[in-house]
C-alpha cells in the first residue's frame, strides 16, 4: 500500500451561525489520499467539499477528529506553524486566480519565494523557471489585467508550484474558464500529477474536469461517497 | 528589504489616492520645516550682541519706557562693569515700511568699548564716523542690499521719532561700511545701521535726555548674575526702576513680547497634523479594507502575522516618510528665502530635524488599526467574500 500524503479520520467540522444555532458541514468523515493522486472532489453546494479542501490545505481546523497531511497533524498545529507549514508543502490554485493586480506574472510567482532565504536572482531564476514549466514564460512581465483567465490560471498554477510543494489544492481551478482554457489548464495539472509525481486534489463542479483526475470523490452532507 | 518591491507595488496600487495623500503630507511637513525653523530661530538666538559678557538694563517695567541718560555714569561706576553704553529703538525704514533697518542710534565712543570685537571697520572709515554728526555706519549686507554707497545721502523714515519740524524723515550720510569679524553674526548685523544718539538727542522732538536701553560689558562673565541684581539695587525705589538680564534672556523676553510664538506655532502644526492624521488613517485603512483578497492569499501562501503586519506598517511608513522627505527638504530648500524675509534672524536646519523622528510615529499611529485589521483577517472568510 502507498504512503499517504493525506490522511483524515473522523473528521468533523462545525460552524456557529448568529448566536445560538451551529452548522454540522463535515461529521465523522475519514479519507486516505495515496501519494502522487490526483483526486477530484465533487458534489453540490453546501456538499463540504470546499470546507474538506481548507482543511487540507491547512486553512482551517477541524472541530473533531484527526487530520495528517503531508505527516504533519494539522489539528495539533497553532496558527503560526500551520502557516509556516503552509508555505512549505501547500500550493493553492483559486477559481478567481487571486494574482495580486499590482505585480507583474512574474513577480506573483514570486510571492511564495519571499518567505524563502533564496536570494532575489535565484528567485527571479525559479519564478522564470515555473512559468516556463507552465509555457507562460513569454508573458513574465506583463500585469494580471494582461492577461487572459487561462494565461491568469497558468501564472496561478505557476505560483502554487514554485516552491515545490508536497501538495495542490485547486479550488475550482476552471470555473472561470471557457472550455478551451478549462481543457489546457486541467491538461496541465494532469501533467503536473503523471510527469512531476505532484499530489492533486481539486474541488469542481464540472464532470469533465473530473474526468481528468485519477480518483473521482462524491460529497453530500458533509459525507463521502467515492464513485 | 526583500519586500519592498511588494510594499511599492501595494502602495502605488490606486495612484490618484496615493498622490493626493502623499501630497498631503508633502504639505504639511513643509508646513513644520517652516515654522518649526522660525520657531527654532526665535528660541535659539544665537551669540554676538547676546554673548554672555553683555547684560541689559530696561526699565523694571517695559521697554517702551525710556530709563535717564544720567544713570549711565552710576552705571559705569559700579564695581564689574567694564564699559556701559545706551541705545535707543528707532523703528525705521528705507522707502517702504516692508524695507526694514535696524537703526540704532549709538554713542560713538562707549558703543565700540562694549562691542570692541564685533565689527571689522576700516580706520579713515571709523575716523570719518566720528567726525560726521550726521554720519552713519552702515553693514556692508545693507549697501548691498539698497544699493547705497558710502557717501551718499540715505533717508530713513521712523516709525516712532519726530523731528522739532514734526518731520518722521531724517537724512543721514553714510561714511562707512562693517563687515562682522566673526561670520556666524552676519545675519544679526545684516541691517544694523549705526547712526550718532547725540544727533539723534537733539533732533527728537520729546524724549531728550532719556535712552532705550543701557547694555553693559561685564569684566568677568561668571558674576553677571550678581552684577544684574547690583545694577537694578542702584535704582531700586527711584521712578525709574530698572531690569538688568543676560543679552540672551532679553533677546528672548523681546520676542515673548509678540506673543508665544511656540505656542501659536505648534498650535497650528498640532491642527495640521491632527487633521492629517485621520485623512492618512483612512486613506490606509480604506487600502487594506480594498485589499482583503489579496491579504487573504498572501495569508494562504504561508505569509504569517508578523510578515503582514510588518507589511502594512511599512506601506505607511513608506508614505509618510517619502512625504517627510520632500517636504523637510523642500523647507530646507526654503531657508534662504526665509532668512531674507525675517531679516536678521538666524535660521539652522536643525529646526527640521525632528520632522523625520514625527514621520515615523505619524506612520506608526496611522497604520495601527488597518495593521490590526490585517492580522486579524480570517482567510476562509476573506477568500469567500470575493464569491
Amino acid at each position: 500500500m502507498s504512503e499517504s500524503i493525506v490522511s483524515l479520520r473522523n473528521v468533523g467540522k462545525r460552524y456557529t451561525r448568529g448566536k445560538q444555532q451551529s452548522v454540522h458541514v463535515l461529521e465523522g468523515l475519514t479519507l486516505e489520499i495515496p501519494k502522487g493522486d490526483f483526486v477530484a472532489l465533487m458534489g453540490p453546494s453546501g456538499s463540504g467539499k470546499t470546507t474538506l479542501l481548507n482543511l487540507i490545505g491547512g486553512l482551517d481546523k477541524p472541530t473533531s477528529g484527526e487530520i495528517t497531511v503531508a505527516g504533519e497533524r494539522l489539528d495539533r498545529l497553532g496558527g503560526s506553524a500551520l502557516s509556516h507549514w503552509r508555505a512549505n508543502h501547500v500550493g493553492f490554485v483559486f477559481q478567481f486566480y487571486n494574482l495580486m493586480p499590482m505585480l507583474s506574472a512574474q513577480r506573483n510567482v514570486e510571492l511564495p519565494l519571499l518567505l524563502t532565504n533564496l536570494p532575489a536572482a535565484k528567485r527571479r531564476a525559479n519564478a522564470l523557471a515555473a512559468l516556463t514549466l507552465v509555457g507562460i514564460a513569454d508573458r513574465a512581465k506583463h500585469k494580471p489585467n494582461e492577461l487572459s483567465g487561462g494565461q491568469a490560471q497558468r501564472v496561478a498554477i505557476a505560483r502554487a508550484l514554485v516552491a515545490d510543494p508536497t501538495i495542490l489544492v485547486c479550488d475550482e481551478p476552471t470555473g472561470d474558464l471557457d472550455r478551451k482554457s478549462a481543457d489546457e489548464v486541467l491538461h496541465l495539472l494532469q501533467t503536473l500529477n503523471r510527469d512531476y509525481g505532484k499530489s492533486i486534489v481539486m474541488v469542481t463542479h464540472d464532470p469533465k474536469a473530473a474526468e481528468f483526475a485519477n480518483r473521482q470523490l462524491h460529497m453530500d452532507k458533509g459525507a463521502l461517497a467515492e464513485a | 528589504m526583500k519586500y519592498l518591491p511588494l510594499v511599492w507595488a501595494t502602495l502605488w496600487r490606486k495612484k490618484t489616492r496615493t498622490v493626493f495623500t502623499l501630497l498631503s503630507i508633502v504639505v504639511a511637513f513643509l508646513l513644520f520645516g517652516l515654522l518649526e525653523t522660525v520657531d527654532y530661530a526665535f528660541s535659539h538666538p544665537s551669540g554676538g550682541n547676546s554673548g554672555a559678557d553683555r547684560l541689559i538694563t530696561i526699565n523694571k517695567y517695559s521697554i517702551t519706557l525710556s530709563l535717564p541718560f544720567s544713570d549711565a555714569q552710576q552705571i559705569k561706576n559700579t564695581k564689574g562693569v567694564a564699559a556701559v553704553t545706551w541705545l535707543s529703538w528707532f523703528g525705521a525704514y528705507y522707502q517702504d515700511p516692508k524695507n526694514f533697518v535696524f537703526a540704532l542710534p549709538i554713542d560713538s565712543d562707549s558703543y565700540f568699548d562694549v562691542y570692541n570685537d564685533d565689527f571689522v571697520i576700516a580706520g579713515d572709515q571709523m575716523q570719518a564716523f566720528r567726525n560726521t554728526r550726521t554720519g552713519v555706519l552702515a553693514s556692508s549686507a545693507l549697501l548691498k542690499q539698497f544699493g547705497w554707497n558710502v557717501g551718499d545721502k540715505v533717508p530713513l523714515h521712523s516709525a516712532i521719532w519726530t523731528q522739532k519740524d514734526g518731520s518722521l524723515d531724517w537724512t543721514f550720510d553714510i561714511v562707512g561700511a562693517f563687515d562682522p569679524k566673526d561670520p556666524a553674526q552676519a545675519s544679526q548685523q545684516a541691517q544694523l545701521f549705526l547712526f550718532h544718539y547725540e544727533m539723534f538727542d537733539e533732533g527728537r522732538n520729546f524724549g531728550k535726555g532719556t535712552v532705550g536701553w543701557f547694555e553693559e560689558r561685564v569684566a568677568d562673565p561668571g558674576e553677571s548674575a550678581a552684577l544684574s541684581n547690583k545694577i537694578d539695587a542702584l535704582f531700586a525705589n527711584s521712578p525709574n526702576e530698572t531690569k538688568t538680564q543676560p543679552a540672551k534672556d532679553f533677546a528672548l523676553a523681546f520676542i515673548k513680547q509678540l506673543g508665544d510664538i511656540g505656542f501659536i506655532l505648534h498650535a497650528i502644526l498640532g491642527a495640521v497634523f491632527f487633521t492629517l492624521l485621520f485623512l492618512t488613517g483612512n486613506t490606509m485603512m480604506q487600502s487594506v479594507r480594498e485589499r482583503i483578497p489579496e491579504l487573504a492569499v498572501l495569508k494562504t501562501l504561508g505569509f504569517g502575522n508578523p510578515t503582514i503586519l510588518g507589511l502594512v506598517i511599512g506601506e505607511s511608513l513608506l508614505l509618510c516618510g517619502m512625504g517627510a522627505v520632500l517636504g523637510l527638504g523642500l523647507s530646507y530648500a526654503a531657508l534662504p528665502g526665509i532668512k531674507k524675509a525675517l531679516q536678521g534672524v538666524d535660521l539652522s536646519p536643525d529646526g527640521i530635524a525632528p520632522g523625520f523622528a514625527i514621520a515615523v510615529l505619524f506612520a506608526l499611529i496611522v497604520s495601527v488599526l488597518p495593521a490590526v485589521r490585517a492580522v486579524r483577517l480570517n482567510i476562509i472568510d476573506a477568500l469567500a467574500a470575493q464569491h
